[in-house]
């Protein structure tokens, strides 16, 4: 397989990591629910109007990962599915490209075909045994090298979450840790699957050994467990974000996943990395969203805005 | 002491729920005497975008449910409007200043239209389709389909029976509707949506807007995601307004108004081809 063009990391070294080294669950601190959620529920009460709302749905369009992850996806859908990311909508919106496409391992290789080695689109791969990552590290490791080889720029893992909720944080860290060196220069996401981590709190310390163990961004959900990406759920991560970014310096990036359909959701969203995250995290570099029925709508309502007129899915592509 | 009167304030009907306006705006409803009987909500632009939303997801299970059954539960409304008729003539009455006597002949005449319609769901394809001769060695067959989501605008008057007649032949083929209610009687239509809700009629099927006509008629006119407007609303300069606007998806435009409402002809079956697409298929014999 060719080696695909991908960015470049640099000549520093990817740093050593290992459990044992990482500060463990200290000063992790607990999440208050009750505020967690009140702060969450202002920030869809926003009044975004006209040339803002335009602005931010352009934005979410560049910031969305256009994904197909069925049993039934086909070369055909890949690249269906990269058209589409490359040109959102017809030129007069004059839309930017959508960040990536996300795709299961063995659908990498027609990606990358498809996309070429200079795209605008990036490719990103789920991998080490999405959804469950209930897989030997072996296997796990081979798949991320494998999706790599192919062209992927990105991988979202999963985490072993029943590690995690039996306590071996450290069987996570390592994980993680491991899939960072056998990613190479592609970027990390960790997909921590939060709605099966149950509490606020094992969001906030799961985040916390991701981000340690070295993610490049951390993520809400696969998409096939109930709740997906929730605002609650993702702000309680873009604070760990923020103060790990105080601590460290390190700026990680956010992708909530799943369950994002409306435009309205998506401004949510912006509104709240904005105020928690600041403008360095507005970019596509650092924010993302996981999605596939979310970019149909956001056209919609940009046609409206354009347009003056209420649209309908008729005039759109599939999904 | 006289008791403080209760004010109703009758709400929207969109996806089978009872919404107020996103607005938050209402009217008053006024008897012909300028009495003060109710109050209403005045739908804006964006209820009427939430409805065609809601009609748009109905339309996928009523359009598929079985003749039979559509038919069944449009019975089943004529029923429910027989058991509160009594509410109805009373809504009538005080909203137009008409005798009860001629309220109650309205309602009983709007339950019978009910009744009517609804047992031309399992037969319209049967009068209204055909089997083609043609020239190869095919079975072709010409069947009607519904359209999908519409849009239909009641005339002020008479308010309960020009609505049910104009709303059942476009819902009985399967089509949901958005219903724009008389503008100067709103509260039979209400309470009729209220009588809806409690038959079994699925959520999103009939959805019923209240406020005025005009603001929501370049919306409905220039709306991509509705497929037909059933104009029975009898407002020239509106109708010009709304034939100006379908071009843009190509929306189909009836104008059913100035008909005599009480008459035999606003029953005739031919109303249910406003909304229905004709689909031919050519089927091979002996494969």
């Amino acid at each position: 397989m060719k080696a695909p063009a991908l960015k470049k990391v640099g000549a520093t070294p990817v740093p050593f990591r290992d459990s044992r080294l990482a500060i463990r669950n200290l000063g992790v601190p607990t999440v208050d629910a009750v505020m967690v959620e009140e702060r969450a529920a202002a920030f869809t009460k926003r009044s975004i109007k006209t040339s803002t709302k335009l602005a931010g749905l352009k934005m979410a369009v560049a910031m969305c990962d256009l994904t197909t992850l069925e049993g039934k996806d086909t070369p055909g859908k890949v690249a269906y599915l990269c058209r589409k990311a490359l040109a959102p909508a017809d030129p007069k919106y004059n839309l930017p490209s959508c960040a990536a496409v996300c795709v299961y391992p063995n659908m990498v290789k027609y990606a990358r075909k498809f996309l070429g080695d200079h795209s605008p689109v990036h490719i990103a791969s789920v991998a080490t045994g999405f959804p469950s990552g209930q897989y030997p590290l072996r296997t796990k490791l081979e798949e991320v090298r494998r999706v790599v080889g192919d062209g992927a720029d990105e991988v979202d893992m999963v985490i072993d979450r029943g590690a995690f909720l039996a306590g071996d944080h450290a069987k996570m860290f390592d994980e993680i840790a491991a899939t960072k060196q056998a990613s190479g220069p592609a970027h990390l996401k960790v997909i921590l699957e939060t709605g099966e981590l149950v509490t606020y709190d094992n969001v906030r310390l799961a985040s916390e050994i991701a981000m340690q163990a070295g993610a490049d961004f951390i993520k809400t959900s696969t998409g096939k467990v109930n709740p997906a990406a929730t605002i609650p759920v993702t702000l309680v991560m873009l604070e760990a974000i923020r103060d790990y970014f105080f601590a460290t310096g390190i700026r990680i990036g956010m992708k909530p996943a799943g369950g994002i359909r409306t435009a309205k959701q998506a401004l949510a969203y912006l509104v709240m990395v904005k105020e928690t995250l600041g403008d360095d995290w507005l970019t596509p570099d650092r924010f993302r969203f996981g999605a596939s029925t979310l970019v149909n709508d956001v056209l919609m309502q940009i046609a409206k805005q354009v347009d003056g007129n209420y649209q309908g899915p008729d005039y759109f592509s599939l999904p | 002491m006289n008791r403080l009167d209760v004010k109703k304030t009758y709400k929207l009907y969109i996806g089978g729920k009872f919404p107020r306006s996103e607005s938050g705006r209402y009217l008053a409803a006024k008897s012909p005497a300028g009495q003060h009987l109710d109050n209403f909500a005045h739908a804006s632009r964006k209820d009427f975008r939430d409805a065609v939303v809601a009609a748009r997801v109905a339309v996928e299970g009523w359009g598929k449910a079985s003749a039979y059954n559509r038919g069944q539960i449009l019975y089943r409304a004529a029923e429910m409007l027989q058991n509160r008729a009594g509410e109805l003539v009373n809504e009538i009455a005080r909203s137009t200043g008409v005798t009860s006597v001629k309220a109650k002949r309205e309602v009983t005449l709007a339950i019978d239209r009910l009744v009517h319609f609804a047992g031309w769901t399992d037969k319209y394809q049967q009068v209204f389709g055909s089997v083609n001769p043609v020239a190869s060695s095919h079975f072709d067959f010409t069947t009607p389909e519904p359209t999908g989501v519409a849009v239909v605008l009641a005339p002020d008057e008479p308010a309960l029976l020009a609505l049910v007649s104009l709303v059942a032949p476009v819902v009985l083929s399967g089509n949901t509707a958005i219903v724009v209610a008389s503008e100067k009687f709103p509260l039979p239509a209400a309470t009729f949506a209220e009588i809806l809700a409690t038959s079994d009629l699925p959520g999103g099927v009939v959805n019923l807007l209240t406020g005025k006509r005009a603001e929501l008629v370049p919306h409905i006119a220039s709306h991509m995601d509705v497929n037909a407007i059933v104009d029975g609303a009898g407002d020239r300069e509106l109708a010009a307004k709304l034939q100006a606007g379908v071009a843009i998806n190509l929306k189909r435009y009836f104008n059913r108004a100035a008909a005599d409402w009480f008459s035999a002809r606003a029953e005739e079956p031919y109303r249910i081809l406003d909304t229905v697409e004709f689909k031919t298929a050519w089927h091979p014999i002996g494969v």
